[in-house]
């Protein structure tokens, strides 16, 4: 019998718990044993950024995490961008800016911009397209993504 | 499953890490924050026996100033540092070149411990080490020792670490002043590992230089530190003159491999480009602190 650990953790405000190998990463116990999919995984070393989500309020590639090693912690991922009152600033940004078109680096984009925002709420053009470079997308040519990003910026920063 | 299947310790006090060390050696790998062991891991590159995670020892996260030292502890995150009040009035340098490590999502795990261990000549700490006379505390189940950083490093991903032995803490000294710094580096994209990068402190009287710290990362099996270069500012002052100088030096002092992202030609150039824009930033830094 392999070695299993049961852990226990917040995602996206509600607390979840599940029977784990050690070596499990992160990224596949959310989609593989919690169904959460909005998660993407992309190349599985760290540089494409799909899997990219909030672990204790900051980014980082799930990708790179074991399972274990977020017993205790609380996630967020793209299911709990949106709140009670709908789309996050963010999501309504990247559809009116055509922020996306297959998708599959966006749940990554989204919660990198978050954290982003987060640690810069007004970033400049720049800075903005310096902090997305943690993400490949290969279809948009990042120019409705960056615009996305500052129209979210400027949101937020507008009903604060 | 993508990793292959280890035995797994995640001790909660480093005791505990340094005796499943000891028990284990060279079957163990130490798992710090995994932005580089974790894709090995993915791609089976490596398949460690036993893994000891260091990440739920909060006694090695830590930033403070004791005797004349920063003193960070090795599982201290890259964002931590990056967003340390401390760290940016007190270590310019090791600001500016954390900003450079990979991306935000990286920084929020990697810690200077793991970066300094896993020992990439490319990379940005091992570069900034050498060049502030950083000091590595090493420690086992029954012993400490203190190494310099150019000590530390042997050769490529190579350290002076045995096997039962992990950094706890690394130590930078505020006793030189330093009023001029700067980190350039050059990377075919952003947070990509640099093709070459130049770390350099200077303490500066007009263009009188007190004191010069250079080292460069990227164009060697460890990081280099560029001595020739600091005894030609030191006689010669830093005119645009002695810095072209110093630059066309540093390029000739440096001996790159070449590989499929650079020729040991342009990584030389880049040494003497990076080596020009440190001087000149890190000049114009002191410059302005003087005013």
């Amino acid at each position: 019998m392999k070695e299993q650990r049961h852990i226990r953790l917040i995602i996206n405000g509600e607390t979840r718990s599940g029977q784990v190998e050690p070596r499990k990463l992160l990224v596949d116990f959310l989609r593989e044993d919690l169904g959460l999919t909005g998660t993407h995984v992309g190349c599985e070393h760290g540089i494409c950024g799909a899997c990219t989500i909030l672990v204790n309020g900051e980014a980082a590639r799930s990708c790179l995490m074991l399972a274990v090693q977020a017993d205790g912690a609380e996630l967020r991922t793209v299911e709990g961008l949106a709140g009670k009152d709908g789309l996050h600033p963010l999501q309504n940004a990247f559809r009116e800016h055509h922020g996306l078109q297959c998708g599959f680096c966006t749940p990554g984009m989204l919660m990198t911009a978050y954290d982003l925002l987060q640690a810069n709420p007004t970033p400049t053009e720049e800075e903005i397209r310096a902090g997305l470079s943690a993400v490949l997308c290969r279809c948009t040519g990042y120019h409705g993504i960056v615009q996305a990003v500052q129209a979210a910026a400027e949101r937020i920063q507008a009903t604060k | 499953m993508k990793p292959p299947a280890f035995t797994y310790h995640d001790p909660t006090s480093l005791e505990e890490a340094l005796e499943l060390l000891r028990r284990y050696g060279e079957d163990a790998k130490v798992l710090a924050g995994g932005q580089s062991l974790m894709p090995l891991l993915n791609f089976r590159l490596s398949s460690p026996p036993v893994l000891i995670d260091l990440n739920r020892i909060a006694a090695l996260a830590y930033i403070r100033q004791e005797d004349g030292q920063l003193r960070i502890g090795a599982m201290t995150r890259q964002r931590t540092i990056e967003f340390s009040a401390l760290v940016r009035g007190r270590l310019p340098l090791l600001y500016e070149a954390t900003t450079l490590i990979g991306h935000l999502p990286i920084r929020t795990r990697g810690t200077i411990g793991g970066s300094l261990s896993h020992a990439d000549p490319a990379a940005e700490y091992p570069a900034v080490a050498v060049a502030l006379e950083a000091e590595l505390v090493l420690q086992n189940a029954s012993s400490t020792r203190v190494l310099r950083a150019e000590e530390f490093f042997v050769t490529y991903l190579t350290t002076a670490l045995a096997p039962d032995e992990i950094v706890v803490e690394v130590r930078f000294p505020l006793s030189v002043s330093t009023s001029g710094w700067a980190f350039a580096e050059f990377a075919q994209r952003h947070g990509d590992f640099a093709l070459a990068g130049v770390a350099a402190v200077l303490d500066a009287n007009g263009e009188q230089c007190r004191l010069a710290r250079l080292a460069a990362a990227g164009v060697g099996p460890t990081p280099i530190r560029l001595r020739t270069i600091e005894h030609m500012l030191e006689q010669n002052g830093l005119t645009e003159q002695s810095i072209d100088a110093a630059a066309e030096k540093a390029a000739e002092l440096v001996e790159p491999d070449q590989d499929l992202h650079a020729s040991a030609d342009y990584r030389c150039h880049l040494v003497r480009v990076l080596t020009r824009r440190a001087l000149r930033q890190a000049a114009a830094r002191s410059r302005e602190k003087q005013q």
